[in-house]
């Protein structure tokens, strides 16, 4: 039996490691090991600058999915048969190194999600609805992904519960000074995005999280921003809750986790219910599994939890101080010369790089975000244009729409000169 | 260099036809793409079952705002029952750019805020006219 194409069991960042040089990454190195970072868009190479939506995916990645399906598919929790405990083996080791990236004490807090989405929706619908009650309040802010919103505004319909928002300032920090007096109201919870993926703001999460316990609230934070951008670690963090995406951090879609505090997930009823949950059934009671496995109803995606757990692997062989270093020096190039060579151009969220992640948003005065995009285009620049699911913040901002350029590990100098040269080209086309 | 920014196209958009809102409109009807924050307002003044004038403001990309020009171009001086069978597929041959299924919503705005406002009319009477002006700014 060959192990080989299982995930896990390479060394990378070792000292030969020419990804890394003098303690900081290569991108023109590492794009090498994305393979549609090589194709083509409209006759040009492609430029990707919408990581923040989702990021590309490395070939160890995709040859762990591919692994999977060749060499050993099979349903986990269930066979005696050589495969299945492969597959379950591969999935569990996959979590097991999944929480360890974020520093969870415990693998069995790491519940294997779709997305982050989904971990938000579960705290809702399980630990909300038998949390909170009429009239509870719970805290929020401006800057919020509509995940982090719309399922705590079903819940505060549902239950008669308050929602209350830290304000931001024009640059796009959280109002500190309000979120201080809103702690007064006492609200059971405070649920936060770690780095906001409209305008970038890395937010002082263990600050805000001491201050929401001193006030005895429980806190959510949604690192999907955060997690394939910079070192995570929950403990440290002090949160009660931690999401995130396995998408945007070179893993496949339908990967995804929520940790929390293990007390929390063993109060908390199960969320979905059908297979693998439960522990017992007769026709008309169930008990439940232990942890984690209480909260993965169903067949799980296998081949994307393996896949995530390459990805981890992948970007633990970088290293994740130095990918925040990489993407800070990024995001400080990039808003010096959009702001020098594009005359007119708009800039939103933080002037400081160390206060903000890899997204860099924009408006041209001549043209329309969605024209923007599609120019850009046909240059084989791929950036996102529209509200980036947070219409809130772009109402407060008094913005109808804005582009955006955001980074990842394989991003380079060369990408964020190629949308300058895509801008100038938007301007001629929409002055002449 | 591109097929969708044609020149008349960007034309269309800087300089737009009928643009500015009506005295005394009929019928007055507001469409929006809240996905991208395409806006418009659609104004008619109907006289005799005949579109007499037709203006329209908003606010969008170039090719949502160069719809509603060219759509306006259109309708302008058409009884109803003409400008009630002006479709989508007349609205895309006027543009004559290929708009990619990503796009199609800011291309049929200005069409959806016509059926919205030709629907209005209707709930409203044949009698609808002058007297209502401005009714739904």
């Amino acid at each position: 039996m060959t192990m080989t194409s299982e995930p896990g069991t390479d060394a990378p960042g070792s000292a030969a490691d020419p990804r890394i040089r003098d303690g900081r990454l290569v991108a023109e190195v590492i794009r090498a090991d994305f393979p549609i970072l090589g194709t083509t868009a409209h006759g040009v190479p492609l430029v990707y600058l919408d990581s923040a939506a989702t990021s590309q995916k490395p070939l160890a990645v995709i040859e762990a999915l591919d692994g999977y399906y060749r060499g050993y598919n099979a349903n986990v929790h269930r066979g005696i048969y050589d495969i299945s405990e492969r597959a379950t083996s591969a999935y569990e080791g996959a979590r097991a190194r999944i929480a360890a990236f974020i520093n969870a004490p415990e693998s069995r807090e790491l519940i294997n999600v779709r997305n982050a989405t989904e971990a938000i929706n579960l705290v809702a619908w399980s630990w909300g609805r038998a949390n909170i009650g009429e009239g509870d309040v719970i805290v929020l802010t401006e800057l919020e992904h509509h995940a982090n919103l719309v399922p705590w505004q079903l819940l505060a319909a549902e239950k008669g519960a308050r929602l209350e928002f830290i304000p931001i300032t024009d640059e796009g920090y959280l109002r500190q000074e309000v979120y201080a007096e809103l702690l007064k109201l006492k609200p059971k919870l405070v649920a936060f995005t770690h780095v906001s993926n409209t305008l970038g703001t890395i937010n002082p999460v263990a600050e805000m999280t001491a201050q929401a316990h001193a006030a005895g609230a429980l806190v959510l934070v949604d690192g999907a921003q955060a997690v394939p951008h910079l070192p995570v670690d929950v403990q440290a963090l002090g949160v009660d809750f931690y999401v995130f995406s396995g998408h945007k951090m070179l893993g496949p879609t339908g990967s995804g986790g929520l940790w929390a505090r293990r007390e929390l997930l063993e109060a908390m009823p199960p969320f979905m219910a059908g297979g693998d949950m439960i522990r017992t059934v007769t026709l008309r009671a169930s008990t439940w599994n232990e942890l984690p496995w209480k909260f993965e109803a169903g067949t799980p995606d296998i081949s994307a939890t393996i896949g995530l757990g390459a990805a981890v692997d992948y970007l633990t062989g970088l290293g994740m101080a130095r990918v925040r270093a990489h993407e800070q020096e990024l995001v400080a190039y990039a808003l010096e010369a959009i702001a020098e060579k594009v005359p007119g151009i708009s800039l939103y969220g933080p002037r400081d790089a160390a206060r903000r992640g890899g997204v860099v948003p924009f408006n041209l005065p001549e043209a329309h975000p969605h024209d923007v995009a599609q120019l850009l285009d046909r240059v084989g620049v791929c950036v996102r244009a529209g509200h980036h699911c947070t219409m809130p913040l772009h109402e407060r901002l008094n913005l109808p729409a804005t582009a955006r350029a955001s980074f990842s590990v394989y991003s380079t100098r060369q990408d964020v000169d190629a949308l300058v040269d895509g801008l100038r080209d938007v301007q001629r086309i929409f002055r002449s | 260099m591109d097929d969708l920014y044609r020149d008349y196209i960007l034309e269309h958009y800087r300089r737009p036809h009928n643009f500015g809102p009506l005295e005394d409109a009929s019928v007055t009807r507001e469409g929006a793409n809240p996905l991208c924050g395409d806006r418009i307002t659609l104004q008619l003044g109907v006289v005799d079952g005949v579109v007499q004038t037709v203006g329209f403001t908003g606010r969008g990309c170039a090719i949502s705002q160069a719809s509603a020009s060219l759509l306006t171009d259109e309708i302008k001086g058409k009884p109803l029952a003409d400008v009630q069978s002006f479709g989508a597929d007349d609205l895309l041959e006027l543009l004559g750019i290929q708009i990619s299924p990503a796009r199609l919503k800011c291309a049929m705005l200005s069409h959806d805020t016509l059926r919205g406002a030709l629907s209005q009319l209707a709930e409203s009477g044949p009698e609808a006219g002058r007297d209502q002006a401005g009714a739904g700014i």
